[in-house]
């Protein structure tokens, strides 16, 4: 099995490691770096737990090789406090309930990040839509959209 | 409501506040801990190498290339697994007449359904499972596939078990009143229809997943799994894989959705432990998603003719139901796969007053996935079958739907009342339910803008549906018929040295907020803040005994366990707190982690009772026994369910170009009894509105006629996703019930359990200008246009 050697940032860290060349994105963030956060529910892109933010753009872990990631700069649920619209986002989902098992809610929440820093307006039907990427089995949605909508109103307060 | 209840009616009370989750925090920052997530010494990781075909003989298994594969530790079939294991089978005595055959966990010569394990690789790494997989050779003989119930049932059809005559599992007939009379009776208007039910599975976004462990040196297992009966699964282990019952620990942390799919034996999830115990080193079994479509239990798909009778003012005089389900080629152990086809016949009307109701359940055995307990097990299709033919006669006799409801739902004042079925209601609410239903959707001019809308060729619909749904369940339920499965449930209550309070209890937590709800509930009854309370569930090693949480039982059963050790806390602290006051406890009370006289002054806080009781004992009077723990269990008497009712109705338009249904609005009215914590309520009852709604325009496992699985991705099985779903508003009516202290009755289930009734009467309602129907579900857009051209 081939192996490369890359260089990330996550989370603010420099990581040098070396990863077999076949490795997910996601595989490798768990499973050598210990960042369970992100969570792999189909491996093919379409549940959207797995969604990280790489340089700043919302990407599925699973779907990207780890090696795919060398020199980038890696945000996961574990340093998503460090930005205020993440942080916003998470003490607005525990807010509105916004969550039940959690296992979406990462992804959910860099989804929602992305949403809101693209200057995603406060229009539910424009969050739903933005979020239908994201499989949600324990919420109605419902709660969600309110979390987004409220962080988008705050900030939009002078 | 009777006893000490009214303290939860006053203010200031955590019970009945919509408290933020503590579990929430941890898991919006990652701090969950999943199956998955665990990382142990010298794990090994699973994969299974899985039956292609529905049925098939296995002529020959060639491993020697996967097991001399680098990074392989071991390689089994079901030759090297399934003798270590004692057969278990998926009967239930109260079932009377259920049969299935003994099961293994892997596939023995013959496989009879797509997704079997035949051979398990254990390796350094999930990949090289997978790698080593693809170097497996299996040769098969393939036998006839029975796929449809129909097919199964055909009388020159083989048997799918040899030592079976045919391939009927389970019988159930009900003959209730005289309803071939009252059918026949000339001033009754009959209306007949056939229902298709589609077969749906859970999808919950963690997959099942299993991490065993094994220490030879005492003959013990650990057995980590996303789940939501530990001790269930404990009293399984133990009697299968030969275990004294105390050496087989199971634990369950964080569960990332589970809705009945987790609660059942799989053959892969056994396997990992029969190999755990072999290897003597961790193993990690992590279904991938495939195999989750394949082998994670599926439901409903059921046949069911369904007739009604009215007279001319609308009353229900007879309602006759016969099902036909298909539940793969066993029975599933240990709950059994006929009880979904038992709840059908059990609740089909359960809302109404019916004097004659005849029913006929057939379960058989077929070359599908296995089929057992989902979320709301039954309840979509009894309440479908029901309120769809109760509103299809409504047309006939020009009655308004609404209107015909009135005129047949049991009277609120009636309780207790038993069903034509033998079930026993108590404390429900249809007619009020009903009547804040229609306030809230703004009936009459929702109907009134229906009218002009088809006028101008927009086709809206407005369908209801009246329920009711099964709670905490007393033993009646799985316990009577053999099952080790724990109708009771029991918590601790501790007070520690630093006046906080340390909770455990016998139901789990995935999602719902249960130790939210336990938190609450123990705070107010013992008189803490609730940050000071602690909540743990899911080790069997450390909780006292229970079933843990399904049947939408775990606020009822659990959530009163609490009480009841919280409350018998309490009445130890004050003896206690007497002793060292040199009063009686009756003049105390406790309030804000501090003992209070009657006057409310401060006596002596939490922290320092604790102090002298564990750190200063000689400061007690002697002959004080100080115990600051007290455990309770509880369970259901006098009533073998606590039944929950609702009343919902959905605001869909159909696009008659496409097929396409657009849902509008959804609303549901719900009386679980005392509501502990709306927002948690309002949004479990929302997602399972949306499950509802999967099951009703989106989700179904298709098989081709050779029993192949053909949407078995996230992307083909369709499930609702946040842009399709609507807003749905929700109200409460609280009718607690007389079974508990508490007063709560379960919540989990009604969304799934009404709404798919309240679509397809919408549906049908938007297309009865068209004089088009459809009595299908999932309703695709392929089955809506054909419904127009028919």
């Amino acid at each position: 099995m081939k192996n490369k050697e890359i260089e990330v940032c996550i989370n603010g860290e420099t990581i040098q490691a070396s990863v077999p060349v076949r490795m997910n994105l996601v595989d490798f963030i768990r499973e050598k770096l210990g960042l369970t956060g992100s969570h792999v529910g189909c491996e093919q892109g379409v549940c959207g737990a797995c969604t990280i933010s790489i340089d700043g753009v919302a990407v599925r872990g699973c779907l990207m090789l780890a090696v795919q990631a060398d020199g980038s700069s890696i945000t996961t649920i574990e340093g998503v406090s460090e930005n205020p619209v993440g942080s916003a986002l998470q003490r607005a989902f525990v807010e509105h309930n916004a969550l039940q098992c959690g296992f979406c809610t990462p992804g959910m929440i860099a989804s929602s990040i992305e949403y809101i820093e693209q200057g995603g307006l406060s229009d539910r039907a424009a969050i739903r839509e933005h979020l239908s990427g994201n499989y949600c089995r324990c919420t109605g949605y419902q709660s969600i959209i309110d979390a987004v909508a409220s962080v988008v109103d705050q900030r939009a307060e002078p | 409501m009777t006893g000490p209840l009214h303290r939860f009616d006053q203010p200031g009370t955590y019970i009945g506040r919509s408290v933020e989750r503590a579990d929430a925090s941890r898991l919006v920052e990652g701090e969950g801990t999943y199956v998955d997530d665990l990382q142990l010494p010298r794990m090994t990781h699973a994969a299974f190498v899985r039956s292609q075909h529905a049925h098939a003989k296995i002529k020959h298994i060639d491993v020697d290339a996967a097991r001399a594969h680098t990074g392989v530790v071991a390689v089994f079939t079901g030759a090297d697994i399934n003798p270590l294991v004692k057969p278990y089978v998926g009967i239930l005595t109260h079932l009377q007449g259920l049969r299935s055959p003994p099961q293994l966990p892997m596939a023995d010569q013959v496989v009879r359904c797509q997704g079997e394990p035949v051979v398990m690789i254990v390796a350094q790494s999930r990949a090289i499972a997978e790698d080593a997989c693809e170097l497996v050779q299996i040769e098969y003989e393939p036998l006839k596939a029975l796929v449809s119930a129909e097919q199964a049932l055909d009388k020159d059809a083989p048997t799918i078990h040899p030592e079976l005559d045919n391939n009927t599992a389970w019988v159930r007939e009900i003959d209730v009143g005289d309803a071939s009379a009252a059918f026949s009776r000339a001033d009754v208007t009959v209306v007949e229809r056939t229902f298709l039910f589609g077969r749906h599975t859970g999808v919950t976004v963690e997959p099942r997943s299993v991490v065993v462990e094994y220490n030879r040196s005492d003959n013990t297992m650990v057995f980590h799994y996303s789940g939501q009966a530990p001790h269930m699964m404990q009293a399984i282990l133990a009697k299968h894989l030969d275990f004294a019952e105390e050496n087989v620990r199971v634990v369950t942390r964080d569960v990332g959705g589970s809705f009945g799919i987790k609660i059942h034996t799989y053959g892969d999830e056994i396997a990992t432990a029969v190999a755990a115990k072999l290897l003597r080193r961790p193993v990690k079994f992590i279904a991938d998603r495939l195999e989750s479509f394949t082998s994670d239990i599926h439901a409903r798909d059921h046949r069911i003719q369904g007739r009604i009778g009215v007279d001319s003012d609308g009353r229900i005089v007879a309602l006759e139901i016969d099902d036909l389900t298909g539940i793969g080629p066993y029975s599933m152990y240990p709950r059994t796969s006929a009880i979904e086809c038992n709840q059908i016949l059990n609740l089909t009307g359960a809302p109404y007053q019916i004097d004659h109701y005849r029913a006929r359940g057939t379960v058989v055995f077929q070359n599908k996935n296995m089929m057992c307990q989902y979320r709301a097990v039954g309840h979509p299709v009894a309440m479908a079958v029901c309120d769809s033919l109760l509103e299809e006669v409504a047309g006939e006799i020009d009655m308004d739907v609404v209107d015909i409801r009135r005129r047949n739902l049991i009277a609120d004042d009636a309780y207790p009342v038993t069903s034509a079925t033998g079930m026993k209601f108590a404390d429900l609410s249809h007619q009020q339910s009903l009547e804040r239903l229609v306030e809230l959707m703004n009936y009459d001019q929702l109907r009134a803008d229906q009218s002009d809308r088809r006028k101008k060729g927009c086709y809206r619909g407005i369908g209801l549906v009246s329920m009711v749904e099964v709670t905490n369940p007393s033993p009646m339920f799985y316990g009577v018929g053999g099952a080790p499965i724990s109708a009771q449930d029991g918590a601790t209550v501790r007070l520690d040295a630093a006046g906080a309070l340390h909770v455990s209890c016998s139901i789990t937590e995935s999602g719902q907020g249960t130790h939210t709800i336990l938190a609450q509930i123990a705070a107010d009854v013992f008189g803490v803040d609730i940050a000071r309370v602690k909540v743990s569930t899911g080790d069997t090693a450390h909780v006292p005994y229970g079933g843990g949480t399904w049947a939408s039982r775990g606020a009822g059963i659990g959530g009163e366990s609490v009480l009841l050790a919280a409350d018998a806390l309490k009445a130890q602290v004050l003896e206690v707190a007497s002793s060292i006051l040199q009063t009686t406890p009756d003049t105390l009370d406790i309030e804000n982690g501090v003992v209070v006289n009657a006057d409310g002054d401060d006596k002596i806080s939490l922290d320092e009772l604790g102090k002298i009781v564990y750190y200063r004992g000689n400061e007690l009077p002697a002959g004080v026994n100080a115990e600051l723990i007290a455990t309770r269990h509880y369970r259901v008497t006098d009533y073998p369910f606590v039944f929950t009712n609702g009343a919902m109705a959905a605001h869909v338009e159909v696009d008659i170009e496409t097929g396409f249904i657009k849902v509008l609005d959804f609303w549901v009215v719900e009386d679980c009894g005392r509501v502990i914590n709306p927002k948690l309520v309002d949004e479990q009852i929302r997602g399972g509105v949306v499950q509802g709604i999967g099951g009703a325009l989106y989700e179904e496992c298709l098989y081709d006629e050779e029993g192949q699985y053909l949407n078995a991705t996230m992307a083909d099985y369709l499930v609702p996703m946040a842009g399709e779903m609507p807003d749905i508003h929700i109200a409460h009516i609280e009718t607690p019930t007389c079974t508990s202290t508490l007063g709560a009755k379960g919540a989990g289930e009604a969304g799934t359990g009404g709404a798919p009734a309240a679509i397809l009467n919408a549906v049908n309602d938007a297309l009865r200008p068209l004089n088009a129907s459809i009595f299908q579900m999932p309703m695709t857009p392929e089955r809506v246009l054909n419904a127009l051209k028919a």
